[in-house]
């Protein structure tokens, strides 16, 4: 699905090459094939296609991955600027 | 699949339930508690014998409770114990969709539970299959695809959610449509009001329906970008239809609004999709809200003018 792609180079996923154990979990749960594992070594073959969902690094056991995950739905984002806080899903239970 | 109201009559308890026959061997499936999922994954499994474990989510489905941590690793560790699956179970297996993966650990689960994380395909639908090979995922079930019909299915839940604002802006056109030389009149109200709603509908239906629909094809990135030409486009035909009897002002007024409207719209639609970063649509909204409160400036002053 290239041609629906979304903005470029503002993803905040970061990867500790030195920390990953090459256990492969991070390819398994991107739901967007962000990684591919070479030489026991995870590796970011497609950075823009990074939605910050978070599964990634929740699901490396070594903490190599960090990523700033939140929602992604402007309501959510609108509410968050309008309370000063971090945007929240709380749009009824609509999402 | 999301609609904003009645959403209490589409869940279903939490808890432990089987598929056919499932025996001590059969596999364990996790799901949330919404009950179109928990149908839809019980007509994929037809014929064959599982076991379901339905976590609590509050009837919200596995991609969004994951989001909001309600489709998680404690809850899934909750209802192993609540279900007393260690009995139940001569394995030590859970299948966990892949959706639901950014709410889940899966090192920490097993640590907690004893139970190893394997997880599912994406759509419900390749579950058989993915069992069959000894429960491994092709490429392609790992990957969210976002479909005609996806998209197709997501655009209801964009007009349900937006019914409320809806309602107090046509309120609001009646009455601005009423101001002119003779301060208010009724009849302006309505007949220039009508006229305003229209606008507002089609900016409304262009950015929530046909902005989705034809996302792929549409110029531009950003969502709100890809509202508004939609909008422009729409706003065109209108006018061809029109625009005899509007004149320029009211002519410039509905092409200004539609992508306005459009684009806020379609704004909207990101947070549906499996497609956009919340950094990304951060950076898309500082950006695409001035310029929408401008072109609804413009176009609603042109329009107030035009009464004069
Ligand atoms: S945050 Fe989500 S989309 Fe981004 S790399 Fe990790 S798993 Fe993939
Ligand atoms: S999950 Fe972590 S340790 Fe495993 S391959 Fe990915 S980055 Fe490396």
């Amino acid at each position: 699905m290239s041609s629906l792609r979304y903005l470029e180079n503002i993803v905040t996923l970061k990867l500790d090459t030195e920390k990953c154990v090459g256990c492969g979990m991070c390819a398994v749960v991107c739901p967007h094939g962000v990684f591919t594992i070479e030489e026991r070594k995870a590796q970011v073959v497609d950075r823009d296609a990074c939605i910050e969902c978070g599964a990634c690094a929740g699901n490396c056991p070594v903490e190599a991955l960090s990523v700033k995950a939140g929602v992604g739905c402007a309501s959510a984002i609108i509410n968050g600027w309008l309370t000063g806080e971090e945007p929240s899903c709380d749009c009824g239970g609509s999402c | 699949m999301r609609w904003g109201l009645g959403r209490s009559r589409y869940t279903i308890a939490p808890g432990l339930y089987a598929i056919g026959t499932p025996a001590g061997d059969s596999p364990v499936l996790v799901t949330a508690n919404y009950k179109m999922t928990f149908d839809i994954v019980r007509r994929d499994m037809r014929g064959h014998d599982a076991w379901l474990l339905v976590l609590d989510t509050k009837g919200i489905n596995v991609w969004c409770a994951a989001g909001k941590g309600t489709f998680s690793t404690d809850e899934i560790i909750r209802q192993v114990q609540r279900a007393n699956l260690q009995q139940l179970v001569n394995h030590r297996t859970l299948i966990v969709p892949q959706l639901g993966a950014p709410g889940v650990a899966a090192h920490k689960v097993h640590k907690a539970c004893g139970f190893k994380v394997v997880y599912g395909p994406i759509r419900s639908d390749d579950l058989p299959q993915f069992l069959r090979t000894g429960q491994t995922a092709t490429p392609d079930m790992r990957r969210v695809r976002f479909t005609l019909t996806d998209r197709f299915i997501l655009t209801p839940v964009e007009l349900a959610s937006m019914w409320r604002y809806t309602l107090w802006s046509i309120l609001a056109l009646f009455i601005l449509g009423g101001i002119g030389p003779q301060i208010f009149s009724f009849s302006a109200a309505w007949s220039r009001g009508i006229i305003a709603v229209t606008v507002g509908l089609l900016g409304l239906f262009t950015g929530a329906v046909i902005t989705p629909i034809l996302l792929p094809w549409l110029p531009g990135r950003a969502f709100a970008t890809r509202g508004a030409i939609a909008g422009l486009a729409t706003g065109m035909l209108g006018l061809l239809i029109f625009s005899a009897s509007l004149g320029w002002l009211n002519s410039l007024a509905l092409l200004l609004a539609v992508a306005a409207v459009s684009s806020w719209c379609a704004m909207h639609f990101t947070g549906s999709s499996t497609f956009t970063s919340p950094s990304g649509v951060e950076k898309e909204m500082r950006q695409a809200i001035p310029a929408q409160a401008a072109f609804l400036l413009v176009g609603g002053l042109c329009w107030l003018a035009a009464a004069f």
